[in-house]
């Protein structure tokens, strides 16, 4: 990985980023994502057609489910994009609108920017599309958490039972 | 088999084999389901090519996603009087806590089914039922 730099990375160290972080990632392996750009303005992402996403056998159609996984999985990569150097970034929430149903036969892509990152969360928000990005299948903004370089247990180690109150002042 | 014919098998039996077997997608992560008295529960079993991070390992964020969206989906068709496909127009989810790889439970409200449009809310959970890894809610147009 590379090291730490004040700004970004340059659109180079992100493209092998963008691409390191989406081949470890063992569903989308099955899935078959692939990275088609990742750069300083965001992440694109593809995801073809496969029968075994079919949501619907009598039209075609993929899953939404699917549609979550893939725009999920690009709001995360362009958490690498946006930060000074690449760390652990869960997602806090999701938000997708499914503007209209996407054809069947034909890849999906997503494609996301990470528009605000503050010292705890990474802001991004991502269009679904087929035929172009002006004509979205889908909208979605994502939330994610940084952790840092560090520890892999700050997540886990969260609010106790019972204390349902959520902080949204984080930033 | 007819979607309604599998609907009226699946009220009768308990058994949702029969309705997810039309879903590719639901087949392909493992979702298994279940009707236990009057309450729809959902099953994800672990699976390797569910993993989101390879390190913890944790099954990926939008394969629970896609799980709670199926059960949203199934829960409806099974309480609703004419069943139909419903078509997704929105979904939000809330991440908790990682989802480990181990038996994931879903279960469903349906707090709303008016003449076009639903509203369910989805919750997720590994231990305890109390303890949720993911809350969503999803609305269905009819």
């Amino acid at each position: 990985m590379a090291e730490s730099k004040p700004n970004k990375p340059d659109d180079k160290t992100i493209l092998i980023m963008a691409n390191q972080f989406l081949s470890v990632l063992p569903h989308c392996q099955a899935l078959g994502m692939s990275i088609v750009s990742a750069d300083q303005s965001g992440v694109t992402v593809e995801l073809p057609w496969s029968e075994e996403i079919v949501g619907n056998m009598e039209t075609g159609v993929i899953h939404s489910g699917v549609v979550t996984t893939l725009m999920d999985t690009t709001c995360g990569i362009s958490t690498v994009a946006a930060l000074p150097a690449p760390e652990a970034c869960p997602t806090l929430d999701l938000r997708i609108d499914h503007m209209t149903t996407p054809e069947p036969h034909k890849s999906l892509f997503a494609t996301v920017e990470a528009y605000r990152v503050t010292r705890n969360i990474v802001f991004t928000r991502c269009t679904a599309w087929q035929e172009s990005p002006d004509h979205p299948i889908a909208h979605a903004v994502g939330t994610f958490m940084r952790l840092g370089k560090l520890l892999p247990g700050k997540m886990g180690g969260r609010k106790k039972q019972g204390e349902e109150k959520e902080s949204s002042s984080e930033s | 088999m007819s979607l309604e014919h599998a609907v009226k098998l699946a009220r009768e039996s308990g058994q949702l084999d029969q309705l997810i077997e039309n879903i590719p997608y639901a087949k392909m992560i493992g979702v298994k389901g279940q009707l236990v008295g009057d309450e729809a529960l959902f099953l994800l079993p672990p699976s390797k090519a569910n993993i989101g991070n390879p390190i913890l390992p944790a099954i990926h964020g939008g394969v629970i996603g896609g799980f709670m969206e199926t059960a949203a989906a199934l829960h409806l068709l099974l309480f609703m009087n004419q069943p139909k496909i419903p078509a997704i127009i929105d979904f939000s989810i809330d991440y908790l806590r990682s989802g480990q790889l181990r038996d994931t439970f879903a279960e469903c409200q349906l707090h709303r089914q008016g003449r076009r449009v639903a509203n369910v809310s989805v919750t997720a959970w590994q231990s305890h039922r109390d303890v949720p890894i993911a809350t969503g809610r999803v609305h269905f147009r009819l």
